[in-house]
């Protein structure tokens, strides 16, 4: 089918591109836009590797497409660093507790729990995991990612004026 | 794993959806959060011609009704079902089974009706939907019906629905008068977010003096549809919801199906899996009941 053009915001950046229907989400991506950070894993919805932010709520690009997208907004892995190129909190905490070994997952794991401070700037560890539960990880096991979450949640909220009280050695 | 090509409508409004499946023919799909049908294309299980997108089609969006119903539009996410104040008040038991629907990721596309029009079995909306008896409103090119729940499911994935007719409303009756509600939603999968291998729901009405007086329990998992199960109702209307009562109650759920065995787990393990399902969701809502009551 010929292709259409379509206008898409990602990472506060505007892109018009020509795509044919068929085209997922996380395929233009990466391959039209080559923000290759988001990764294809599964590509039936099943594995979360593909989750970006889509207007604001976390979502699989693999089950979605970039037809669809015209005139909305995604978030991507590489929008979540500093202007400076440095590593968000969220990011620099999954470096320090060794949220990752592999890496195929973090990008999806990242923009999961990115939503998820977002709205709930102190979540439980049962909110966390609910979070996550979409996203596969075959190499680290969940449990440092959940500490990351922890510890970047903890960090975030003691930059912020009115911080919430200490949760990481419950 | 990547599609098939197809031509893709985004329609602004139902009149133009309709019109969309009245030319486009039987191989005119509805994509509303795509959460089955992309997977579906992707694997080359579905390949439609024609996808007509009904995501911006904003009257196909939202919750309302009034005191006696409670209305979802098809194409409300089953996210903003389950934030929704209104559906936690007036359909609690949708409340409680949308929180085992997927994962977030899925929930924020996911729709109400498009998880009802595509009838999984062990789907959890359409079981709600079912055991609450639903009523449904689809529009075609020709105008809009209503269509009774009892009827509407056919088999694995198959509905009464048309290929040019369009689900647009699910409407829930919200049980008023005659004591307390309280709903038991219980399912058994192999993860978190997994399709349940059997699901059960349950909602129930306690009088002042502890006597149900009013019951509905449906199984998921257990035939090619989701499945109502008067004779345990029944059983469990006018008592008091003993131990005992609630016991034989489930016991015959378990003799009323007909479960098939298959790679996930076998007939006899899906047959007590039913029985045990439903004992606890019938102790769930009598407990929230009785806790309601005490304290409301």
């Amino acid at each position: 089918m010929k292709p259409r053009e379509i206008s898409v915001t990602v990472n506060a950046k505007r892109y018009r591109s020509e795509v044919p229907p068929r085209l997922t989400l996380v395929d233009y991506l990466r391959e039209v836009l080559g923000l290759i950070g988001t990764h294809t894993g599964c590509e039936h919805g099943v594995c979360g590797a593909c989750s970006v932010i889509f207007d604001g709520q976390p979502i699989r690009s693999c089950l979605m497409f970039a037809i669809q997208a015209d005139g909305h907004e995604v978030e991507t892995v590489e929008g979540l660093a500093e202007a400076d190129g440095g590593l968000s909190p969220l990011q620099d905490a999954f470096w320090e507790t060794h949220a990752l070994q592999c890496g195929y997952c973090t990008p999806g794991m990242l923009m999961a729990t990115h939503a998820l401070l977002r709205s709930n700037p102190d979540p439980t560890v049962d909110e966390i995991k609910e979070a996550i539960g979409g996203n596969l990880c075959r190499c680290t096991g969940y449990q440092q990612i959940v500490e990351a979450v922890r510890l970047a949640a903890k960090r975030m909220r003691g930059a912020h004026p009115e911080a919430g009280k200490d949760t990481i050695d419950e | 794993m990547k599609a098939a090509a197809f031509d893709y409508i985004r329609a602004s409004d139902i009149a133009e959806v309709c019109q969309a499946l009245n030319d486009g023919g039987p191989d005119c799909k509805i994509i509303a959060g795509g959460q089955t049908l992309v997977p579906m294309m992707a694997m080359r299980l579905a390949r439609p011609s024609i996808i007509v997108d009904i995501n911006a089609v904003e009257e196909l969006q939202g919750i309302g009704g009034d005191e006696s119903s409670l209305v979802i539009k098809a194409c409300t996410r089953q996210a903003a079902a389950e934030r929704s104040p209104e559906v936690r008040a007036k359909a609690p038991l949708l409340a409680k089974a949308l929180r085992f629907v997927g994962h977030p990721q899925t929930r924020n596309r996911g729709t109400v009706g498009g998880s009802i029009a595509n009838a999984d079995p062990v789907a959890e909306i359409p079981l709600v939907a079912l055991t609450l008896d639903a009523g449904l409103v689809a529009e075609s090119a020709g105008g809009a019906k209503n269509i009774d729940i009892s009827g509407f499911f056919h088999g694995l994935m198959e509905t009464s629905l048309a290929p040019d007719e369009c689900l647009t409303e699910v409407h829930l009756p919200v049980w008023n008068g005659g004591g307390v509600i309280g709903t038991g939603f219980q399912e058994v999968s192999i993860r978190a977010g997994d399709f349940a291998i059997v699901a059960a729901a349950v909602q129930l009405v306690v009088d002042e003096s502890g006597v149900c007086r009013r019951a509905a329990v449906a199984l998921g998992g257990v035939a090619p549809t989701p499945l109502r199960i008067e004779a345990t109702a029944e059983a469990l209307l006018s008592s008091d919801l003993d131990a005992e009562t609630v016991g034989e109650a489930a016991h015959l759920a378990a003799n009323e199906i007909d479960p098939g065995g298959d790679v996930h787990a076998s007939a006899e393990y899906r047959r007590r899996c039913a029985r045990v399902m439903v004992e606890r969701a019938i102790i769930e809502a009598r407990d929230e009941a009785l806790r309601r009551a005490a304290n409301p």
